[in-house]
């Protein structure tokens, strides 16, 4: 009888995707285009908070969205009547983007032509939180219905993001959200986070998150060419 | 919900670590996973079953070796294992404060080894 062997594999399980990540962030670094990963769960107002700052930012920037969606175009075209170029990515049942895939929404739009790149990931807390994209990056939001204990399911997406969006906040007063506990549990498990606490419906909060990303986009630049 | 590309990588690599040591038949795989990851045991055994049909991983038994969530306080630098549900809620192990904590390890995926004939 042949004898069992222990063979060594050691290794990563997401390397692949991992190589594909760094590539195409290097080549984002190369056009200046500053590609932002944007993750929630279904609801909590991706594509409506694409709606409010694209405008918001039309005369400072050229931007364009990559929508990715499990079988519908319902998102892109919302978001091509503000006359913003988006392309739709159907990730097939896929439950979330992985960093070939962005390069192939990436590739299909044109990116290089593109100052900023919205790509809105499969409406999901869980599996988006595991893949890198490539993005420069990871944006999340949280909107008030869900709930102010989310960072204690989805403690692996809340740790991942350098930024946090709070949704909804005129709803706030029908519910008992506590914002100041869900920031203690956010930054429990990622201290440097920005968290920005609006409302696409009504406008409130929207200019601190565009005031930032306006900001992240020049230190981005900056950061190129020194 | 993702177990099912990740176990195609699974079956990418083990096949190709039985090529390089000739291998006829695989009979377990150790998987090592941060704790923070969400995947479920069940289905990545039953994803695994079902891609590895008529290859040199069929019937073989991936075991999932749960790796600590590990802590660090940017205080006092205590470094301290810690379960998913209480992450949240986490105050530091030594000076029992809970605002300069950052995650250091949990998050990984990788393939440590496996048997084969």
């Amino acid at each position: 009888m042949e004898k069992v062997r222990l063979i060594e594999v050691k290794e990563n399980i997401l390397s692949d995707n991992d190589a594909v990540a760094a590539d195409l962030r290097r080549t984002l670094f190369a056009s200046e285009t500053y590609v932002i990963n944007l993750m929630a769960s279904p609801g909590a107002g991706k594509t409506s908070l694409l709606l409010q700052t694209l405008p918001r930012l039309s005369d400072l920037f050229s931007m364009g969205v990559v929508e990715a969606d499990i079988d519908s175009a319902v998102d892109a075209e919302k978001i091509m009547k503000t006359g913003v170029k988006s392309v739709q990515l159907r990730t097939g049942g896929f439950c979330h983007l992985d960093a070939s895939m962005v390069k192939k929404g990436l590739d299909a739009i044109g990116y290089e032509k593109f100052d900023i790149v919205f790509i809105e990931n499969v409406g999901n807390l869980v599996c988006p939180a595991e893949f890198d994209t490539g993005a420069i990056a990871d944006v999340m939001i949280l909107s008030v219905p869900e709930g102010d204990d989310k960072p204690l399911k989805y403690p692996l997406m809340f740790s991942k993001c350098s930024v946090l969006i709070v949704n909804k906040t005129d709803m706030a007063v029908l519910s008992d959200f506590d914002i100041k506990k869900l920031e203690k549990r956010v930054r429990r498990l990622n201290p440097g986070i920005k968290i920005f606490p609006l409302s696409c419906r009504t406008g409130e909060g929207l200019g601190s998150w565009t005031g930032w990303l306006e900001g992240a986009v020049a230190e981005f630049r900056k950061g190129i060419s020194t | 919900m993702h177990e099912l590309p990740v176990t195609e990588k699974i079956l990418d690599i083990v096949l190709k670590h039985a090529r390089l040591n000739h291998v006829s038949e695989i009979r377990s795989i150790t998987l090592h996973v941060g704790g923070l990851s969400d995947l479920e045991d069940e289905w990545i055994q039953h994803y695994f079953d079902y891609l590895s049909k008529d290859t040199q991983a069929s019937g073989a038994r991936l075991i999932i070796e749960r790796l600590p969530i590990v802590m660090k306080c940017g205080l006092c630098d205590e470094r301290f294992a810690i379960e998913k549900s209480e992450i949240g809620e986490a105050r530091c192990a030594g000076c029992g404060k809970g605002d300069r904590l950052s995650i250091i390890s949990g998050k990984e995926y990788y393939i440590k080894e496996m048997e084969a004939v």
